[in-house]
C-alpha cells in the first residue's frame, strides 16, 4: 500500500483528479490533425468556424470525455465483479458481458440490417445485460447457491458461446462484418457525444450506487459467513451489485465496444495504491480507469501514425503481461 | 443457575436437501454459561449452531434469541444481540488487526451515524481483551494462527453481544494455542457473563471448559447438563461409539476420557484387548 494515511489518501485523490484533467487536455490537444494548446482554448471561448476548432469541438472532445468515463466504468465494475466473485481475475469481458453485447450487436446487423450508431448502443446495452443475467441465474442454480467457481464457470461458457455465435454470423454475412469491425475491435474514436449521453445516466447512477455500497463491500469481502452474522443483507448486496455492473460495464461496451483488461488491471493496481477499503479503492479506481484508457487512447494515435491502432489493443498489449503476473502470484499462494 | 434461557430452539428440524440433519429439537441454552456442543463428524453440531446463527434457514421449526424467534427479527437486531465466529474464518489479503476488529461494529452504524466514540471505545476494549494492542497495525495474514483467531475473537467481541457462537475456534491450533484461545473465553464469560456457545472437538477440553454440555447424536441431544454429570463411558461409547475409560483430571477435577486403542503399552496386560 502506498498511500497509508487518509490524509495522503485525500491528497492523492485530489491530484488523480487533476491528473485526469491533464490528460483529457493532452488528449484534445494532441493527434494526427496539427492543433495547439490555444486552438484548444480558442474552440471553446471564440468559436470561429475553422477546421482545427471543428476538429476540437466534435471529435477530440467527445473522444476525451468517452475514454475518461468509459475507463472508469469498466474500472469500477472490474472491482465489484471481483470483491462480489471473491475471484481476483473477475472482470466484465470474462463473466460474458462483452460477447453477449457484441453478439447483440451483430444479430441487428445481420437480420435487421441497421447501421445506426445510435441504435448499437441500446442493443449492445440489452446484450451486455441479458449475458449477466443468464450468467447469474446459471451461477446460482444448485445447493449452493450463488458460488464464485460456478459464477465463473457460467462466464466462461456463455462468453464462449456468444463469442462463437457471433464469429458464425460475421463469417455468413461479410457486409455485417465490416460495419462492426470497427466497433467489435474496441475503440473510443468516431463517436458523437450523444452516444455518451445517451448512457451517462447509467453510467452515473452506477458510480453514486457503487460509492453507497462500498462500506457494505468491505463486509462482504470477510466471507459470505461472516457479513451475514455481523447482520448484513448479503443477498440483496449481491443483487444490487449485479445491477450496478450491468449499468456499468453494459454502458462502457455500448460506448466504446468491448475494451478489455481495464476491468482487471486497474482493480489490483488500485489495490496496491490505497489498500483494500471499497470507500477508497470506488473513486480510485475510477479515477485510474479513466486515466489509463485516456493514456492508452492517447498512445493509440502515435504507434502507426497516420493510422490509429483500436484502444482496445491498446488495453491487451499493456494488459496480458498484468494478467499473467495476477495469475501467477494468485497460484503461489 | 437461575439465569434463564439465552438460546431456544423449537421443533427445530434442519436438513440439507432431503437430508434430515436434526429433526424436531427443542433445546435450552442458559443464559450466561459456557455450553459446548459434542458429538462425532458429521452428528450435525456445527449445522445446529450454523442454524442458531441464523447463518442457515430451518426446515421447520424456530430459533428463540431471548425469548424472540429470530426469523422475525432484523438481522441487524440478531447482530448487535449475538455474535458468530464461523470455522476458520478468512479475512481478505491486506486487511489489518484494527481494520477486522472494526467491522465487528457493521451492526451499530446507520446512514446518519458511521463512527462514533462508542465505536471507539468498543474497538479499543476488544482489542485490550484479546492482548491484540500491539498488532493492531499488522496484517490479519501475517498473524499466526493463534493471533489470527485472537484477532477474530476481538471482531465478535467488539460487536458487543451477550452471547457469542463460536464454531470450532481451536481447529488447526496447538495445544498451547488452543488452551490460550479457550481460556480468553472462560475469562470472557467469568468477568463479562457472557453466553458462550461453542463446537469443540476436544472432549477433555470441553469438559474442562463447560458448565453445560450438549451432546448430539442422530438427529437428536443424546444428553445434556454439566460435565460431571453426563460425561461417563457409556455415552462416549454411544455418541462417538469409542471404548473408553472415564476418569477425573488430576488437575481440575473435571471428567477426563482416555481411551482404548491401539499402541504401545508399557503397563504389562494393561492393554485393551477388545
Amino acid at each position: 500500500m502506498l498511500l497509508k494515511t487518509n490524509f495522503m489518501r485525500w491528497a492523492g485523490l485530489f491530484a488523480a483528479m487533476l491528473l485526469l484533467l491533464v490528460l483529457m487536455s493532452f488528449s484534445i490537444v494532441y493527434g494526427y490533425t496539427d492543433t495547439t494548446w490555444k486552438m484548444a482554448i480558442d474552440a471553446f471561448t471564440q468559436f470561429d468556424g475553422s477546421n482545427e476548432h471543428i476538429i476540437i469541438q466534435s471529435v477530440r472532445l467527445p473522444r476525451a470525455l468517452i475514454a475518461a468515463a468509459v475507463g472508469a466504468s469498466l474500472a469500477i465494475s472490474g472491482v465489484l465483479l471481483q470483491t462480489l466473485t471473491k475471484n481476483p481475475l473477475a472482470a466484465p469481458e470474462i463473466f460474458g458481458i462483452n460477447a453477449g453485447a457484441g453478439f447483440a450487436v451483430v444479430i441487428t446487423v445481420t437480420l435487421f440490417s441497421i447501421s445506426n450508431l445510435q441504435l448499437f448502443t441500446w442493443v449492445s446495452f440489452l446484450g451486455a445485460a441479458v449475458s449477466f443475467i443468464f450468467v447469474y441465474i446459471i451461477g446460482s442454480i444448485g445447493r449452493e447457491g450463488l458460488t464464485p467457481m460456478k459464477l465463473t464457470l457460467a462466464g466462461a461458457a456463455m462468453s464462449a458461446m456468444f463469442a462463437s455465435m457471433t464469429q458464425g454470423f460475421l463469417v455468413i454475412n461479410e457486409t455485417a462484418l465490416e460495419q462492426v469491425l470497427f466497433w467489435l475491435a474496441g475503440s473510443v474514436s468516431g463517436r458523437k457525444l450523444e452516444t455518451l449521453t445517451a448512457v451517462l445516466p447509467y453510467l452515473l447512477a452506477g458510480w453514486i450506487f457503487s460509492l453507497i455500497i462500498a462500506g457494505k463491500l468491505n463486509v462482504l469481502s470477510m466471507g459470505e459467513d461472516v457479513a451475514k452474522g455481523l447482520g448484513l443483507k448479503t443477498g440483496l448486496l449481491k443483487l444490487g451489485g449485479g445491477i450496478v455492473i450491468v449499468l456499468l460495464s453494459g454502458g462502457a461496451v455500448a460506448v466504446a465496444g468491448p475494451i478489455g483488461f481495464l476491468g482487471i488491471v486497474i482493480p489490483h493496481l488500485t489495490r496496491a495504491v490505497v489498500g483494500i477499503d471499497h470507500r477508497w479503492v470506488i473513486p480510485y479506481a475510477g479515477l485510474f480507469g479513466g486515466m489509463l484508457l485516456l493514456i492508452a487512447d492517447i498512445a493509440s494515435r502515435y504507434i502507426i501514425m497516420p493510422q490509429e491502432v483500436p484502444v482496445g489493443v491498446m488495453t491487451a498489449v499493456i494488459g496480458t503481461p498484468f494478467f499473467v503476473y495476477i495469475a501467477r502470484r494468485g497460484f503461489n499462494q | 443457575m437461575t439465569a434463564g434461557q439465552a438460546i431456544a430452539t423449537k421443533d427445530l428440524t434442519l436438513s440439507y436437501g432431503d437430508t434430515i440433519i436434526i429433526n424436531e429439537l427443542d433445546l435450552e441454552i442458559p443464559k450466561g454459561e459456557i455450553t459446548v456442543f459434542i458429538g462425532g463428524n458429521g452428528c450435525g453440531k456445527s449445522t445446529l449452531l450454523r442454524s442458531i446463527a441464523r447463518l442457515l434457514k430451518p426446515k421447520s421449526g424456530a430459533v428463540l434469541l431471548e425469548g424472540e424467534a429470530i426469523a422475525r427479527l432484523s438481522t441487524k437486531d440478531v447482530a448487535r444481540k449475538m455474535a458468530i465466529l464461523p470455522q476458520s474464518p478468512s479475512a481478505p489479503e491486506g486487511l489489518t488487526v484494527l481494520q477486522l476488529v472494526k467491522q465487528g461494529r457493521y451492526p451499530y452504524q446507520t446512514w446518519l451515524k458511521q463512527w462514533s466514540t462508542e465505536d471507539e471505545l468498543k474497538v479499543r476494549n476488544a482489542l485490550k481483551a484479546t492482548g491484540m494492542e500491539e498488532l493492531r497495525d499488522r496484517t490479519v495474514d501475517s498473524l499466526s494462527g493463534g493471533q489470527r483467531q485472537r484477532a477474530w475473537i476481538a471482531m465478535t467481541l467488539a460487536q458487543d453481544t451477550d452471547t457469542i457462537l463460536l464454531d470450532e475456534p481451536t481447529t488447526y491450533l496447538d495445544m498451547t494455542h488452543q488452551i490460550e484461545i479457550l481460556d480468553l473465553l472462560f475469562e470472557l464469560n467469568e468477568k463479562e457473563k457472557r453466553t458462550i456457545v461453542m463446537v469443540l472437538h476436544d472432549l477433555n477440553l470441553a469438559c474442562r471448559y463447560a458448565h453445560n454440555i450438549v451432546a448430539i447424536k442422530e438427529q437428536k441431544v443424546f444428553a445434556q447438563g454439566k460435565p460431571e454429570h453426563v460425561i461417563n463411558c457409556g455415552l462416549v461409547k454411544n455418541v462417538f461409539g469409542m471404548e473408553c475409560e472415564v476418569t477425573i483430571d488430576p488437575l481440575f477435577g473435571t471428567p477426563l476420557c482416555i481411551p482404548y486403542g491401539k499402541g504401545r503399552c508399557i503397563l504389562k496386560g494393561q492393554g485393551f484387548q477388545g
